[in-house]
């Protein structure tokens, strides 16, 4: 289980994390919605430790993430599968060393098992025979495809996805949705994505909670937020340009 | 008057972060130098980067030097009938002086902003954030590598740059100013002692370490994509040619006070 307990961020003046308090049960898919800039990304880098809270807690199975460091924080790390908005493959690697680079760095595995493994992963995201290629020579769905091999590679117990759908086009959009929804139900793990992407965030979630001005001001199913009375919620999932966000902008 | 002081103050703070941010840059290096995992691979690709790809360029700098300083020496020698000197003129110049700080420069351009501009990269791609969500030090994946073939591979680029360095100013001693090949050698080497090629290699290997600690700490420390990659790598290159010119500064007086060499 993973809780934010009074979670508070802030750059200078800029508060983005304003005491927020989320829950998210074991093998549940929460998406965290909300505007760009609103702390979504920041939010998921305090869950993996990459930041470190002005106050508050990270509990991930009763360990408290901001005490972490060094050796225990990466043992917790390993538990974990990451998706970054632009991939971050790593340019100097192969394919098959971006999806292996954990295999390859903690684990004293033979190539042949790590090639297998590798060509698993890489299948389960729709790739084949693409081991040898370099990051360059990718299209931003293929990054994004092998981006989520390599955060599956290793069976993690949670998967971060930070804006899976960004910057690849609808089709590729809804079947990097559709990926995440299958791994979801083959692999069981714990999920939390953050996205402005709100058909990606309907198709994929257990579980919808939206970010606004440092507070998760609504949490609630797809359907629930769908018929919300909550107007900045609202507002937010019409795309209206006119109502509380904006006017409070 | 108070904006001015508040200026300066706001400047020395800046100073003493940038010299506190590179101290524990350069601390945790050394530390994850000595820490297990140790891989030959990444040292040894990043040797052949920093090493043998700067060969050319090192030889270009250094033979011209050395056809340099020999002919503009040849103008007050041949006055003073004491041209066989200039064999001895250059390589002590060389060694003792512009071969290290030559090499370490021409690096810290090549090289250093190479680093910079990678790790840059890297910063705004989010890819230093990947390496530790999994679970990867990148210090030790990063920078140690980095540091340990700049390391090994400058002072060894330094006696390269010595040697050719000496073999211009013989191709202008020897086949434009007529001095004898044998005694052009005697001349270069019976000046020349061990002390002298020591001081430049402690130089270097100090050198070797600003040209890794700056040009890392610029590029992990990037922000606001491609200008701010850009900006990281002219500051990595400025920053290491101040240094580097200071801390020959700094050894040349220990080594000439300290060592009463």
């Amino acid at each position: 289980m993973i809780e934010l307990i009074n979670l508070c961020k802030a750059f200078d003046d800029n508060v983005v994390l304003d005491n927020v308090n989320l829950t998210i049960k074991d093998g549940e898919t929460v998406v965290i919605i909300g505007r760009s800039g609103t702390g979504k990304s920041v939010m998921l880098k305090h869950i993996i430790g990459l930041m470190k809270p002005d106050s508050g807690q990270v509990m991930i199975d009763g360990q408290d993430v901001t005490r972490l460091g060094g050796k225990e924080l990466n043992e917790l790390r390993l538990k974990f599968g990451m998706l970054f908005q632009g991939a971050a493959l790593f340019d100097s690697l192969s394919v098959r060393d971006n999806v292996a680079f954990n295999l390859l760095e903690h684990r004293k595995m033979d190539d042949d098992s790590i090639d297998r493994r590798v060509a698993e992963c890489l299948e389960l995201v729709g790739l084949k025979g693409i081991e040898g290629l370099k990051p360059s020579e990718l299209s931003g769905g293929m990054r994004k495809r092998v981006g989520l091999a390599r955060a599956i590679c290793m069976d993690p117990k949670i998967i971060l996805y930070d804006e899976p759908t960004t910057g690849v086009d609808p089709i590729m959009a809804d079947a990097v949705n559709d990926l995440i929804k299958g791994l979801q139900s083959k692999l069981k793990t714990t999920a939390i994505a953050v996205t402005h992407d709100m058909t990606s965030a309907y198709k994929i979630a257990d579980r919808i909670a939206m970010l606004y001005k440092g507070k998760i001001v609504e949490s609630g199913t797809p359907e629930q937020i769908k018929n919300t009375s909550n107007p900045i919620v609202k507002q937010f999932i019409t795309g209206a340009a006119k109502g509380p966000i904006t006017e409070d902008s | 008057m108070s904006g001015w002081i508040t200026h300066l103050g706001e400047r020395f703070m800046s100073f003493l972060h940038y010299a506190g941010g590179i101290t524990v840059l350069a601390v945790r290096t050394v530390f994850w130098t000595f820490m297990p995992p140790f891989k030959r691979k990444p040292i040894l690709e990043q040797m052949v980067k920093v090493g043998i790809d700067s060969l050319p360029i090192v030889f270009l700098t250094c033979l011209f030097t050395g056809m340099v300083l020999a002919l503009q020496s040849a103008y007050q020698m041949q006055k003073m009938e004491a041209k066989l000197y200039i064999a001895s003129l250059v390589a002590l110049s060389l060694t003792r002086e512009l071969g290290p700080v030559l090499t370490a420069l021409v690096v810290a351009g090549r090289v250093g902003a190479s680093i910079a501009a990678e790790l840059g990269t890297m910063k705004v791609t989010e890819q230093i954030d990947a390496l530790e969500t999994l679970a990867t030090n990148p210090i030790k994946y990063l920078v140690v590598p980095r540091f340990i073939a700049l390391f090994f591979m400058l002072p060894l680029l330094t006696i390269y740059g010595d040697i050719v360095g000496i073999l211009g100013g013989y191709m202008i001693g020897v086949w434009r100013l007529n001095i004898l090949s044998n005694l052009y050698w005697d001349m270069t080497w019976n000046p020349l002692k061990v002390k002298d090629i020591v001081t430049g290699l402690v130089k270097s290997f100090a050198f070797a370490v600003v040209i890794c600690i700056v040009a890392c700490y610029e590029g992990m420390r990037v922000e606001g994509g491609a200008e701010g990659v850009g900006a990281a790598t002219t500051k990595a290159v400025v920053i290491s040619f101040i240094l580097i010119i200071a801390a020959d500064c700094l050894f040349t007086a220990l080594f000439y006070f300290g060592f009463s060499f």
